[in-house]
C-alpha cells in the first residue's frame, strides 16, 4: 500500500535549487545572501566563449543561523554549467570559508556547510578555476580546526574533480542515494580505461561504485540520509553539534594508501562488494 | 549568443526586486528590478541566435493583454521554449507584486 500521507508530507531536498536549499537549511527568516545575484558578479570568461552567464555564477553564499548559532552555507547550483567551479563562484566559496575562519579567531563561532553539486573545475576557466578550488581546500583545512565543516552531496549532479577532494577534506560528509562522489566522472573513466572496463551508460554499475550508498558503506562518507529536507537538516545539525573533528579522513591517508597498495599492479577489476571488503579492513 | 533589448510602456513601478529561474538547459534566469514609472526595459542574453522575432512576439502577446509593472528585466536564456519563458515572466511579475 502506498503511504499517501508520508508522500504528501515529504519535502525533497535534491529537487531544490541552490538558493532554496540554503534557505531551507538555515533557521527560518535568518537567510541573508552575500554577493547576491543583483550585484551581477558574473564570470568574465564565459561571454567571450559564447556562453550565457548566470548572475550569481552558480554559487549562492548565505549567512544566517543554524539552531541559533552563526552559520554560512555555500550552495552550488548544479543546473548551471554542471555546477562547474569558475573563478568567481570558486572565489565566493573560498572567501566565505576564510571569513568563517576569521570569525572563529575573533571568538564568533561561525560554522560552514557546503552543498556540493559540481562536476569540478569549469574547463572554460581552466587554471583560474583550479586555483579557486585549491583556495577552497586550504580554507576548509583552516576552518575545520575550529568548527566541523559539513559537506552535503545530495545529487543529482554529484561531486567530482577537484571538488571531490574538497569533499574529502570536510569534517563530515553527508550523502543521499542520488549522490555520487568520484575524482573522475564516468565518461572520463570510460575514455581512459575503455568501455569494457567502465561503461558510463550503465547507471546501476556507476552508482554501485560511486553512489552515495557505496561511499557510505566504504566509510568515504559519514552519513547516508534519505532525500528529505528534515533528514538532511537534522544530520547537518548533528554533525555541527559535535564540534571540530580531530581524526579527519584526510589525516588517515596513510591507512588508505597502505590498503590500496595491497592491490598491486595491474590492479584486478573490483566489484562494489570487493571495494566494501577492502575498506572494511581499512577501518580496523 | 545574442544580446537583444526591448522597451514597452508600463504601469506603476514593481514593489520589489525578484529573481526566478536558472541558466540551466531549457530554462532561463530572470532578474526583475523596479524602474521609473511607465517604462519597462528588457535585456535578453540568449544562447539561441536569430530568435529576436520570437522574443518580440512573445512580449507583445503578453503585454497586449496585461500592462506590466515598470521594471528593468534581465533575461539570461539557455534555450527555453516560449512556454517556459512566459511561465517564468508570470512567476517574476507575481513576485514583484508581493512585499
Amino acid at each position: 500500500m502506498t503511504d499517501h500521507a508520508r508522500l504528501l508530507n515529504h519535502r525533497t531536498f535534491t529537487e531544490l535549487g541552490a538558493r532554496e536549499r540554503a534557505r531551507a537549511l538555515l533557521d527560518r527568516g535568518s537567510f541573508r545572501e552575500l554577493v547576491d545575484p543583483f550585484e551581477r558578479l558574473i564570470s568574465p570568461w564565459l561571454p567571450g566563449q559564447g556562453i550565457v552567464t548566470q548572475a550569481d555564477d552558480g554559487v549562492v553564499i548565505a549567512k544566517g543561523t543554524l539552531e541559533g548559532e552563526p552559520a554560512v552555507i555555500a550552495a552550488i547550483e548544479g543546473a548551471f554549467q554542471g555546477g562547474s567551479m569558475g573563478e568567481v563562484g570558486g572565489a565566493k566559496i573560498a572567501a566565505a570559508l576564510e571569513l568563517a575562519a576569521e570569525d572563529n579567531r575573533k571568538g564568533i563561532p561561525t560554522r560552514a556547510c557546503l552543498l556540493l553539486e559540481t562536476g569540478g573545475v569549469r574547463l572554460q576557466e581552466a587554471n583560474l578555476g583550479l586555483a579557486a578550488i585549491a583556495e577552497i581546500q586550504a580554507a576548509i583545512v583552516d576552518l575545520r580546526r575550529y568548527q566541523a565543516v559539513v559537506g552535503v552531496i545530495a545529487g543529482p549532479v554529484g561531486c567530482f574533480g577537484g571538488m571531490s577532494i574538497a569533499a574529502g577534506l570536510c569534517s563530515h560528509l553527508i550523502v543521499t542515494r542520488e549522490a555520487r562522489l568520484g575524482l573522475n566522472g564516468p565518461q572520463v573513466i570510460e575514455q581512459e580505461a575503455g568501455i569494457e572496463e567502465f561503461d558510463s551508460r550503465d547507471r546501476p554499475f556507476i552508482w554501485s561504485l560511486t553512489g552515495g550508498e557505496q561511499r557510505h558503506a566504504t566509510g568515504l562518507a559519514d552519513a547516508y540520509v534519505a532525500d528529505d529536507l528534515e533528514a538532511v537538516r537534522n544530520e547537518v545539525l548533528r554533525c555541527m553539534a559535535g564540534g571540530p573533528v580531530e581524526q579527519t579522513r584526510s589525516r588517515r591517508h596513510a591507512q588508505y594508501l597502505a590498503r590500496l597498495a595491497t592491490l598491486g599492479t595491474p590492479c584486478p577489476l573490483l566489484t562494489a562488494a570487493d571495494v566494501r571488503d577492502l575498506y572494511k579492513e581499512n577501518d580496523q | 549568443m545574442e544580446t537583444l533589448t526591448f522597451q514597452y510602456p508600463a504601469g506603476r513601478p514593481g514593489r520589489t526586486r525578484a529573481l526566478v529561474g536558472c541558466v540551466g538547459s531549457g530554462d532561463l534566469e530572470v532578474l526583475l528590478e523596479p524602474a521609473d514609472e511607465g517604462q519597462l526595459t528588457i535585456q535578453v542574453i540568449t544562447s539561441v541566435n536569430g530568435a529576436s522575432h520570437r522574443w518580440q512576439q512573445l512580449f507583445e502577446r503578453m503585454f497586449n493583454s496585461q500592462t506590466p509593472p515598470a521594471l528593468h528585466i534581465d533575461i539570461h536564456d539557455f534555450g527555453a521554449t516560449p512556454g517556459v519563458v512566459r511561465l517564468r515572466l508570470e512567476q517574476g511579475f507575481e513576485e514583484v507584486g508581493h512585499d
